[in-house]
This record gives structure tokens, sequence and C-alpha cells, in this order.
């Protein structure tokens, strides 16, 4: 057993499809959403949606870490790397987010700021390690999944007394991203059967966060690992809680998923961090504990306020439709400089920088197939 | 970046992290965030830290729910029945 090939077999790949073919009878359609930029990756690298009969719809929800980052997040590093010029760490997905004036971490780096990628917050704290004399902050961005491993650095760091390593803290949290995908303002919520619950956010946070939103709001979530075969039975188990009627949280990962998670790694997370009162997202606007702060015994640590750098809103490219994206409203090919405009090389939107983006896979992968939207079908 | 594979646990060391294979090659991982890993192991990586343990048992009963045929099982069955 490797955990790859045994999920990606063409032949179990045509059982479920046709399963899900003979399974999805509702006239009025099945609108799932797969929350994870994880697995908008995987639906569109393995061509997922062109093994779905038309009336099941997969809808990109708001878990890419780095689309969900608003510009002015992006600008209070760049802030910190050009004119505190702190080396400032951080994961390669966002050196490329487009920030204020034609900036991102990259063209910042070409200015001369000392912008360094690292592969884990164990080379940043090495690089704070190896630099005594030089501030070093690490970009913490991400979901429960890089959150432990955040606040694993964190611990370390006051262990040792590494005074001159601090983070910009931007975790955030998944079921908050969920709540408010299901209660925009003025209810102007996109129509949802279900969800394709992420996959390694829930191996730390287990299954039971999940809960609510089939008790509450009716929605069944089903636990999807990542690999095409994991997909397609995620979304055959969604056709039938909707064809039975029933909101449940399923679990298709349970290789890896239990219902209370990855314990140590949550009692980490609570030793270092307490949630933040709001935090704005790209898409979802300012949404109430949502996201994540250092407590106050390690605010030592904390670059905001080591730095003094306020957050500044500032608005998206007016052309870019990235908010209605995250939010499931449009698709990649709705965006008026889709692949015009905005490429991955090019990117305008923070949707075409990271390759969970919704924009970035529909583009790598040629997914271009025209689907009548939601809205549309339903007028 | 929340493209997290499965590896194999290789090495135990002494700093508390793990040498794993990740696709024919070998890397250091942290283990600070799970308990009770030995070598032999699949877990899952993230950002240079072990996230979970993949447990075999569950692996293949998924895989054998992948292979249940559903509806066409029992539409077959029927015909079966009925002698068409
Ligand atoms: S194509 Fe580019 S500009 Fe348009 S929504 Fe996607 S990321 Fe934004």
């Amino acid at each position: 057993m490797k955990y790859v090939d045994e999920f990606r077999d063409g032949e179990l790949a045509k059982i479920i499809s046709a399963n899900i073919a003979q399974e999805a009878t509702a006239v009025s359609g099945y609108n799932l959403m797969e929350f994870c930029g994880g697995h908008t990756h995987a639906i569109s690298r393995y061509g997922i949606t062109d093994l779905l009969p038309a009336n099941v719809r997969m809808i990109h929800g708001p878990g890419c870490p780095v689309c969900v980052l608003p510009i002015g997040r992006v600008d209070q590093a760049i802030r910190l790397a050009l004119e505190y010029s702190v080396i400032l760490c951080t994961y390669a997905d966002t050196l490329r987010v487009p920030a204020s004036g034609g900036l991102s971490l990259l063209k910042a780096k070409a200015r001369g700021a000392d912008v360094r990628m690292v592969y884990s917050t164990q080379d940043a704290l090495k690089v704070a390690r190896d630099n005594p004399e030089r501030e070093v902050v690490f970009l913490a961005i991400g979901f429960e999944t890089t959150t432990p491993p955040t606040a694993v650095a964190i611990q370390q760091a006051a262990a040792e007394n590494l005074n001159n390593f601090s983070i910009l803290c931007y975790h955030v949290l998944t079921p908050a991203a969920m709540h408010a995908i299901l209660s925009v303002e003025g209810g102007k919520t996109v129509p949802l059967n279900g969800f394709v619950g992420p996959a390694h956010v829930s191996t730390v946070i287990g299954s039971k966060p999940y809960e609510p939103f089939a008790d509450d709001y009716n929605k069944p979530v089903v636990i999807a690992g990542f690999e095409p075969l994991d997909v397609m039975q995620a979304i055959l188990m969604l056709i039938r809680q909707v064809n039975d009627g029933r909101a449940e949280v399923e679990n298709e990962f349970t290789r890896a998923v239990t219902r209370e998670g990855n314990l140590k790694a949550q009692h980490i997370v609570d030793e270092v961090f307490e949630l933040r009162d709001s935090f704005e997202w790209r898409g979802l606007g300012s949404v109430p504990d949502s996201a994540l702060k250092l407590r106050s015994k390690y605010f030592s640590f904390d670059a905001e306020l080591k730095f003094n750098v306020d957050y500044v809103p500032v608005a998206d490219n007016k052309a870019c439709e990235c908010g209605a994206i995250l939010r499931g409203e449009k698709r990649p090919q709705d965006c008026r400089i889709f692949a015009i405009g905005c490429t991955p090389d090019n990117p305008v939107g923070s949707c075409m920088v990271s390759s969970e983006g919704a924009c970035a896979a529909h583009y790598t992968y040629g997914r271009f197939r025209q689907i009548p939207i939601v809205a549309e079908a339903l007028s | 970046m929340c493209l997290a594979i499965p590896a194999r646990i290789e090495e135990l060391n002494d700093s508390g992290n793990a040498i794993v294979n990740l696709g024919g090659v070998r890397k250091e991982i942290s283990l600070a965030l799970l308990d009770e890993v030995s070598v032999g192991d699949y877990v899952i990586v993230h950002v240079g830290y072990a996230l979970q343990k993949l447990d075999e048992d569950e692996a293949k009963q998924t895989l054998a729910a992948f292979a249940e045929m559903g509806q066409l099982d029992e539409l077959r069955a029927e015909l079966m029945e009925s002698g068409t």
C-alpha cells in the first residue's frame, strides 16, 4: 500500500463514475462545493468534471490560503521587507500574489528586499538563528494544516529566546469560512446541496467541527482524501445523502481522519494562538472569529505589534472576479481577463497564483468546458 | 501549498525528527505533531511536519467501497433473477 496509485486506478474510477451516473437522478441537480483548494486542483488535474453528469456541478470554495489573503495583508509583508529591512521568510505560494503598486513579494525582492522562500517553519527558525543581528519575520499563512507547524516554531523560538524572530500571523479557520459562505448578507448565497470537506485540514481538526453544518444548516458534508477516486467517491456519497434527504457528516478519508482529529496538534495550537475578533478575507469580507492571533504571552513574536505595521484594506483590481469566485458565485471563465490579461505567469488576481487557486487550476489543465452556471440554470 | 503527500518513515533520529521517502527523495521532517510513529509507517507530510498517520486497514476498506457497484449491482441481480 503506497496510498497514492491505488487511489488513482482507472478501472475503479469507471465504477464510481457509473454509480454516479445511475444515481444522480434529481432533476433539480446537485450543486456541490469542494471547500478546499487541494480538491479544486485534483478536480481540474484529473478532469473529474468530465466524468460527472451535467446535473452534478462542482463549485470551487474559498479553501485556498493564498487566494483568500487580501491585498492589504501582502502589503504589510512587503512594507516589513522594504521599509524595515527584515528578512522575510515565506512559503513559495505567497511570493507572486499581486499587492499594491504593481508589487508582489517577488518584485519587492528584485528591488532589494530580503525575501526568502522556506519549505518549513524549521527553515525560518534556522534563518533567525543564523542571522542574530537581523530581524527575521515569517509570513504565516494557511488553514488548520499550516497552523500547528507555526505554533511549534513559536514554542521553540520562546524556549530558545530567539528574540529576532517574529511572525505575521494570517492563519485562518475552515469552519468559519464555511459558515460565511452559507450566511452571506442579503441572502445572496449560492444554492448548495452539500460540501466536499477538506482532507488535510480534517486530519488536524477531525470531522466534529463540521457537524453544525449538517445539524443547523441541513447541508451534507463528506470529508474526502485528495486523490481523484476519493473525490469521486465523496461526490457519490453526497448524491446519496441528497437523494435520501439526509444531512450528515460522513468521512470518506477514514485512513487519516477521525472524529476528534490530531489532539496533540490541537493542544499546541491552543497553547499558542487565540481567536482574532475579526479578519478580512478576500471575497468574504470581514468574518468574525475566523482567524488566529498569538496569545498575549507570545506577543513579543507578533510582527504586527513589534514593528507597528497596521493593516490597511485595499480594494481588488476592478477587472478581477476573485471575490465572486471565492464565494462560489462565478467561475474562472466568467472573468473578462481570464487567460487574456491574467495568467499564472502574470497573475492579476490571487486565484491565478497558487496551483490550488480556481483560476490557476482551470488555466493549467485547460478545463475551459462551458457548463451553465447555477444562477442561469435556475432562472 | 496544501498538496501534502503520504510518505514512508525510513528512519527516526534523536532530535525527534524522521527521515521520510517522498517519491524517491529522502527528506528530514519534524514529528513534533505526532506521537508513536515507527519506521515503516506512512504519514501525511505537510510543510515539513508529519500531520497524521495513515491507517492501512481503513485504506483497504475505502478501496473496497470504491469497487462496490451500487445500484448497477442490484440491477444486474434483478436481471439475473428474472432470467433475462
Ligand atoms: S482570471 Fe485573474 S483576474 Fe480574473 S478572477 Fe481569476 S485571478 Fe482574478
